[in-house]
């Protein structure tokens, strides 16, 4: 099933995008990887930082326009994109999406955090996006454990068995 | 279907060592398990592999959050006592089959 001779030892996964979705990719895979005693860094940058900034981690939304894969609830047709204008809607659909998310025990990004790191994975935020979206470090959930570099980024991405993940 | 040996009984297991009917389970059986994934059972292991067994067998599904919220253990003392990959590992001492879970 899996190659025993080159195990996968590390993973490096940059969360780039805010959306419930990307976020929750990054979160899930991280965590998978801890829970199966790989070493585990996460690197938020751009409008990945929806993910790791106190202030905005607590309600992450999901696009309603230019989202094909969006399906109305019960019907399961397409969700036509004109809807997607409706003031609410936004929320609505997010608030469902997180809700469907905690009835399969998925946990909100805060505990989902704590459960990443209690098994020992990294939480990092990339230094430009800092600068970009004029945050300080004091704005950042206390998970994250350093602002880098792209450099420094790549300097703890290395090792035999490390994989870089872009999500 | 596989078998093995621990504390004298003979067990069924599937192709990765995971006990395929938890009654044969035992605690002597559970310290041989351990012992083969390199950890001492200590009172707390046992706790939390009964914590595991009457998850499993009321069918609910395991998970790191679920023994989070168990108040049983927290995660990361959970982590240090089975190192590596902790639900794998407690699951397979506790005679119980893998976990299903991505969370």
């Amino acid at each position: 099933m899996s190659d025993n001779k080159h195990p996968i030892k590390k993973v490096n996964i940059i969360c780039a995008k805010g959306n419930i979705e990307d976020i929750y990719a990054a979160l899930v895979m991280g965590n998978g990887a801890v829970m199966e005693g790989i070493e585990a860094n996460l690197f938020f940058t751009f409008f990945g930082m929806e993910g790791i900034v106190k202030k905005w981690m607590k309600k992450p939304h999901t696009a309603v326009i230019g989202n094909p894969g969006m399906r109305m609830p019960v019907l399961g047709s397409r969700m036509p994109t004109f809807l997607g204008i409706i003031p609410g809607l936004e929320s609505l659909v997010s608030g469902m999406m997180r809700k469907q998310m905690d009835d399969l025990d998925v946990p909100p990004i805060d505990e989902f955090l704590d459960l990443y790191t209690a098994g020992g994975g990294k939480v990092y935020a990339c230094k430009l996006a800092m600068d970009m979206f004029k945050l300080k470090e004091e704005d950042l959930t206390d998970h994250v454990s350093g602002i880098l570099t792209v450099g420094e980024f790549y300097e703890i991405a290395g090792g035999e068995g490390s994989q870089i993940i872009f999500t | 279907m596989a078998t093995k040996n621990y504390a004298g009984a003979t067990v069924n297991v599937n192709e990765e060592g995971y006990f395929t009917d938890p009654s044969q389970w035992n605690k002597e059986i559970a310290i041989e398990i351990a012992k083969e994934e390199g950890i001492e059972l200590t009172d707390q292991h046992f706790k939390v592999l009964e914590l595991l067994r009457q998850k499993n067998d009321t069918g609910e599904a395991l998970s790191i959050r679920g023994i989070n919220k168990s108040g049983v253990i927290d995660v990361k003392t959970f982590y240090e006592l089975f190192p590596g990959a902790p639900l794998k590992k407690a699951t397979k001492i506790a005679g119980i089959p893998k976990p299903a879970s991505c969370v």
